[in-house]
């Protein structure tokens, strides 16, 4: 169905960073709009998730050019679903800037450049067309990058020239596969491109083309030999713009691999045991480097790389259920990712350091935000009825299914690597009796903030829990939504005859 | 480079490149040109004059900060895409006016949406280079 509305997202994001641009100057008149209109553009998404599951996928021709040859905008489940979790954290990333980020960051543009980043990804998400998608990730590449060095401090600065230079190589990379898939077919829509890619008799060509979209996508969303930049850069900016990245931006590169990898190149079984493969090793190796470190966030960041791992394992196994299970993950992750490094930075604002082996008591000082925080931290786990559990029960399920032990094996080791990665934090941070930490002069520390603002950085981060709460104890409703995505990402009829018309009449 | 004959040049260079620049955003439409390039030439255009007689004497002449030429531009440029959007039509669908403008030709939503570029251009240029010059 051809609607032309279901580009509202992204518009609506743009306007936002427009309408903030005009007030440069005035720090407070940017934060209550950007809260606001993130408001809105939450009500937009809704609205967007709704429509496209009771009528089916929505598409728009950017410029009225027909399909195969213009830029088309689609809305499946999937894309609604990713541009809703957007959001959601949008939307709690904001209201956790305005408590948070220091005025000097405000004033050179924090937050148009927020919103900008927010456009992007919602342009990544619900375009269809690949040349298109390079363009939105370019968008979000390098609003990311004005976001982690704004700023400029010392280690900040080292940590954006290896994200910066690794996001370029991925670009060039994805760039170069376009370019040989637009030799190889001479088309850039995805639809399209599911159609001709198939026929194509040269497969060697067309496999070393899909490896390269895998390298691509594989170093933005920091899978096993690629991953390195991520710890290294994620825990450097201040904490509202490490949750925007750690909950948003790797997703972007899965999901992108989720859409690429189900619509345009299917695996093959050379691709499915690379990706298992790497998969595997990239949950083994961000699980065992989260427990060696010290830094609260560079935990966060080695568990982010380890999940990665969970979710390419979904498109490893490759089958419905896996998928349904990579999906109702991606759910779970944004937002406790996100709720994750919020919780972080409260940390820091109260005690004046990230360093695990000095914090300590902080169950004792403060139970109540202890008890709000342990929320995300065990959802991250997945102690049963919590979120991070039922994904993994899919994971298993068919890896039993189809003799994939070695993925399980790796899973479940995962698991356990994170539960223990997580009783340490809680252990040391919230259990250990800590001495008392020397005052910061250069630190604002939460109890000398203003109330508006201490509600502020607490609000969000209650509104993530219970999310993630909702999404643990009514998965119902969760599975319900993942199958209806998982089906679509195994049969993409549906999406391919939304955008070219019935495919009957398509093939000769 | 503060010698007569620059600085003599440049009071003539500036109109001149300035027409010049919008001579070639109106062509862009179906010719080589449009909002990107004329931009770039208008911007250079206030660099030169720039760098003949200094900084303070540009930015006398622009009165205002140039960084605010980006905000106008994007709002032009995004009110332009959307405005089929109110018809029903999809977003960035070319509207035309009915009749052709004298010495313009005909004009569309597409030429707004190249104005808004022209502008953002200048903006995001002039505020590199003044920034720029000012840290030297």
């Amino acid at each position: 169905m051809s609607n032309p509305y279901i580009i509202l997202p992204i518009i609506f994001q743009l306007f936002t960073a427009i309408l903030l641009m005009f007030f440069w100057t005035q720090k407070n008149i940017q934060k209550a709009i950007s809260v606001a209109l993130s408001v809105v553009t939450l009500g937009i998404s809704v609205w967007l998730m709704t429509i496209v599951l009771k009528n089916g996928i929505y598409v728009t021709q950017a410029g009225s050019w027909e399909a195969p040859f213009g830029i088309t905008f689609i809305a499946d489940p999937l894309s609604a679903l990713m541009v809703l979790l957007t959001s959601i954290a949008g939307l709690a990333v904001s209201i956790f800037s305005v408590g948070s980020v220091r005025n000097a960051r405000v004033r050179f543009g924090y937050f148009p450049i927020f919103h900008f980043l927010l456009m992007g990804l919602n342009g990544a998400f619900l375009t269809g067309d690949i040349f298109n998608l390079y363009v939105w990730f370019e968008i979000i590449i390098i609003s990311s990058f004005v976001l982690i060095t704004l700023g400029g401090e010392k280690a900040q600065i080292e940590g954006s020239i290896k994200y910066v230079t690794m996001n370029l190589l991925a670009s060039a990379i994805f760039l170069t596969a376009i370019a040989i898939l637009y030799g190889l077919v001479g088309s850039l829509n995805m639809a399209d491109l599911s159609l001709k890619v198939a026929k194509l008799e040269n497969r060697g060509l067309v496999n070393v083309t899909a490896i390269l979209f895998f390298v691509g996508f594989g170093i933005k969303s920091a899978v096993f030999p690629l991953h390195f930049w991520l710890p290294a850069s994620y825990h450097t900016p201040p904490t509202a713009i490490s949750a925007i990245f750690g909950g948003l931006l790797t997703k972007v590169g899965v999901y992108a691999l989720l859409r690429v990898f189900t619509l345009i190149f299917v695996p093959d079984e050379f691709m499915v045991s690379l990706i298992s493969w790497v998969a595997g090793l990239t949950i083994l190796t961000g699980c065992i480097g989260a427990l060696i470190q010290n830094n609260i966030r560079k935990v966060f960041s080695y568990l982010i790389v380890g999940h990665i791992g969970y979710m390419i394992a979904g498109l490893g196994m490759f089958t419905e259920a896996a998928l349904i299970g990579t999906v109702f993950y991606l759910i779970h992750d944004i937002i406790v990712k996100t709720n994750l490094f919020m919780v972080s930075g409260l940390i820091f604002k109260i005690k004046g350091t990230f360093s695990m082996r000095n914090l300590g008591g902080f169950y004792k000082e403060y139970p109540k935000l202890s008890l709000l925080m342990a929320i995300p931290i065990f959802s991250l786990v997945g102690i049963p009825p919590l979120s991070g559990f039922w994904a993994k029960l899919f994971w298993v399920e068919s890896g039993f299914e189809i003799g994939n032990f070695m993925l399980v094996a790796f899973i479940i080791s995962g698991s356990f690597l994170t539960l223990f990665v997580m009783a340490k934090l809680w252990s040391e941070v919230f259990w250990k009796d800590g001495d008392k930490l020397p005052k910061k002069i250069n630190v604002k520390y939460f109890w000398e903030l203003k109330p508006i603002k201490r509600v502020a950085m607490v609000f969000p981060i209650v509104f993530l829990s219970l999310i993630s709460l909702y999404i643990g104890l009514g998965a119902d409703h969760i599975i319900q939504l993942s199958t209806i995505i998982g089906k679509q990402l195994m049969d993409t009829t549906p999406y391919i005859e939304a955008v070219l018309g019935p495919i009957t009449e398509l093939q000769p | 480079m503060k010698t007569i004959i620059f600085k003599t040049a440049s009071s003539y260079l500036l109109p001149l490149l300035l027409l010049f620049a919008i001579f070639i955003l109106l062509r862009g439409h179906y010719l080589p040109g449009g909002g990107f390039v004329g931009g770039l030439i208008a911007a250079i255009a206030f660099v030169i004059h720039s760098f003949a007689n200094g900084i303070e004497k540009t930015r006398g002449i622009i009165k205002f900060h140039p960084g605010f030429l980006m905000p106008i531009g994007l709002s032009l440029a995004l009110l332009a895409a959307i405005t089929p959007l109110f018809t029903g039509g999809a977003l960035m669908t070319g509207l035309w006016f009915e009749n052709p403008v004298p010495v313009i030709g005909m004009v569309g939503s597409a030429l707004f949406f190249d104005i808004g570029v022209f502008l953002v251009v200048i903006g995001v240029v002039l505020t590199i280079i003044f920034t720029i010059s000012e840290t030297i």
